[in-house]
């Protein structure tokens, strides 16, 4: 199934947009769409009429063109004749938002719903989700605009089994300054699943990172899912839910018991190329580095920092994870202490982590972190700054970035998140450099350039 | 699947399960090294059969009513001779639906591993593999790969373990042949891609690895 035009469309169609209820999921959507947005929108509704002065059209057959993408949001019964309507007209795909089917017993319409779509290979997208937010192109979501915070553009899309996670990850990732390419809702997932999802998006130029939330795989889907992955070039975090739900089941043997449903899916996915998220602020922190990061293997990190306290923090957490901290050597201690300013190069600690004390300027930041990165005893570089010290200004970040920029290895770094230091995280964020705002965080994403591939 | 492993799982299934005689069959047909045994069912032929292996040996009821042999007794192990024999042989013959004594060479013990199958309902046929011993329940030391493995997955998922040291030679112990358990490891891969669609899981517990190899000491096929 080609999903561009579901996905990337010029013309979409709100089937079930109400003359009489201003809050109807349709006619949300249909404003939304037709108001703000670049795809070119219709409202359907088969008793016909008008609305603010626009037609709604009976049918999708008296539409001025042939719809890309139909979105629909009728009672569940009535979602198999629309969908044929949809194939009979040629429309590109059709996006279910109704509830109403398997999730209440209905399997019977679920059914329905995936045998139209196999009988004329229509792409459908649901039942009971949210669809798809990709603006400035379309937004399915009928969660109304004023409602929703502003995202950023940017290169994660996020492919999630629940539209409510769906939500809380873009609310999440937006606070953490992480730009937003594609937001899809599977629902149901009664045709197209998240591996369809990750397939399409892995060719999509406008994507650099997938995230996933899985409640679970589909029979099958979950060997689909790895040998994907191993395949894309696109790094893929998953965050999965019901990790305890196998446990109760009654098994039969030893390896039934061991290999319960969540610690089959744990290691399997963990020896593939995709990234397992355990929660919200993994997968948040995965999705951020990813996007500015394309590299793995990271094995030894230099971390500097301007305070003892947080360079112990993040050791623990490194050693944790399994990531060495290298003791450096003599020679690049000597260099470190010979770039340090006078009124830190005799109290600063130029072992691992490298303690630049309160007194640190902008320069001794930049100049610990271009040493670090020129020589070949660490892969990465985390930097731990304290925005509130002194002697440092919102430079630091663009300077640092830019050292970053010239060598290929990665940065990572926390600055603690409130208002008053934003200027001092977008000088960072801007210029391509990640920042976490607590040290577990920063500690998670160096985790994710340790993955092995 | 071959025509015996077919017929030998029709017949299973017509008594419910899979003994071990046929589950040992089964796994050797795709490699899996599953030591000398063989089953008897007079005194004579164990008494010749015990010959040929030679001493220690083991003895296991077979029985299409003893699904868990050693809760019954059914398992008598360090026999030397051909006394103890004997009386291994009166008190296993004495079980419930008595079949026949699979007799099995004692293994030198070197470390205690499980390897497992489990044909998962998202990623079909995985191997398991781990620290084996009655708290591989417990400590959960245990990697899981989707099968088919490679050589590479079969190797990394032993170096997986936390108790992997314990099969390289740990303070002072034998370091195991690595090669001859990732060996196995592959064929019990192949086992699980043949069988996916007749089996649910395959226990093979214990499997003792040593200096001279690996063999799987008892094998439990669980049918679809």
């Amino acid at each position: 199934m080609n999903l561009r035009r579901m996905l990337q469309p010029g013309s979409m169609a709100v089937y079930g947009v109400s003359s009489k209820n201003p809050s109807h999921p349709a006619n949300i959507i249909y404003h939304k769409n037709h108001l703000r947005l670049q795809a070119r929108t219709y409202a359907v509704n088969p008793r016909g009429g008008t609305l603010f002065g626009e037609p709604l059209f009976p049918s999708l057959a008296q539409l001025p063109e042939v719809p890309d993408v139909v979105v629909i949001a009728l009672r569940a019964e009535l979602v198999p004749r629309a969908l044929e309507e949809c194939a009979s007209v040629g429309a590109g795909g059709a996006i279910v938002i109704s509830g109403g089917f398997s999730e209440v017993g209905r399997t019977d319409l679920e059914d329905e719903v995936r045998r139209i779509a196999a009988a004329n290979d229509l792409p459908v997208l649901g039942p009971n989700g949210l669809g798809v937010s990709a603006p400035p192109v379309m937004d399915t979501f009928f969660l109304p605009q004023e409602r929703l915070i502003e995202t950023r553009a940017g290169r994660v899309s996020i492919v999630s089994q629940s539209g409510g996670i769906l939500v809380d990850l873009m609310i999440k990732l937006t606070q953490e300054g992480v730009g937003l390419a594609r937001a899809i809702s599977i629902g149901n997932k009664a045709v197209l699943d998240e591996v369809d999802l990750i397939a399409w998006l892995a060719d999509d130029p406008s994507t650099d990172v997938v995230g996933v939330y899985l409640e679970g795989f589909r029979p099958g889907r979950g060997r689909a899912f790895v040998e994907l992955v191993e395949r894309i070039q696109t790094p893929v975090v998953v965050m999965k839910s019901g990790r305890t739900a196998g446990g109760a089941r009654a098994v039969s043997s030893h390896t039934a018991s061991v290999a319960g449903d969540y610690a089959v899916f744990q290691q399997v996915v963990g020896a593939s190329k995709a990234v397992e998220a355990k929660d919200e602020a993994e997968f948040v922190a995965f999705c951020e580095v990813l996007a500015r990061s394309h590299h793995a293997g990271v094995r030894r990190v230099g971390i500097v920092s301007a305070s003892g306290g947080h360079g112990a923090l993040a050791s623990d957490g490194l050693y944790a994870a399994g990531v060495e901290l290298p003791a450096l050597s003599e020679a690049l201690q000597g260099r470190i202490h010979a770039v340090l300013g006078r009124s830190v190069q005799d109290i600063a600690s130029v072992a691992n982590p490298v303690d630049l004390t309160g007194s640190a300027t902008d320069e001794d930041f930049y100049e610990a972190t271009r040493v670090l990165l020129d020589s070949d005893e660490v892969d990465a570089v985390m930097v731990l700054l304290l925005p509130y010290l002194p002697a440092l200004t919102p430079h630091v970040g663009s300077r640092i970035a830019q050292v970053a920029q010239q060598h290929d290895k990665p940065v990572v770094t926390y600055i603690p998140h409130v208002d008053k230091y934003g200027i001092f995280i977008e000088g960072f964020e801007a210029h391509g450099v990640p920042v976490a705002h607590t040290v577990g965080g920063a500690v998670d994403m160096i985790r994710a350039l340790a993955r092995s591939r | 699947m071959n025509a015996r492993v077919e017929a030998l799982l029709r017949e299973a299934r017509a008594v419910g399960w899979v003994m071990e005689p046929a589950a040992r069959e089964i796994l050797a047909s795709y490699a899996v090294p599953v030591g000398r045994h063989l089953v008897a069912t007079r005194w004579e032929e164990a008494i010749a059969g015990a010959a040929s292996l030679g001493w220690p040996l083991v003895a296991k009821v077979v029985s299409p009513e003893i699904v868990h042999k050693a809760d019954v007794g059914g398992v008598i192990v360090g026999i030397t001779g051909e006394a103890a024999l004997r009386a291994a042989w009166d008190h296993l013959s004495a079980l419930p639906a008595f079949a026949g004594v699979l007799l099995d060479e004692q293994h030198t013990m070197g470390v205690e591993l499980i390897v497992g199958v489990k044909i998962d309902p998202a990623f079909g046929p995985v191997v398991m593999v781990g620290l084996g011993g009655t708290a591989v329940e417990l400590y959960r030391d245990v990697s899981i790969r989707m099968a088919p493995l490679s050589l590479e997955s079969a190797r990394e998922a032993l170096a997986a373990l936390k108790a992997f040291p314990l099969l390289t030679g740990y303070r002072g112990g034998q370091a195991v042949d690595l090669d001859a358990l990732v060996e196995l490891l592959l064929a019990v891969s192949e086992a699980a891609m043949a069988l996916e669609d007749a089996v649910e899981s395959l226990d093979l517990n214990p499997v003792f690895a040593s200096a001279s190899g690996a063999v799987v000491a008892d094998a439990r096929l669980i049918l679809r």
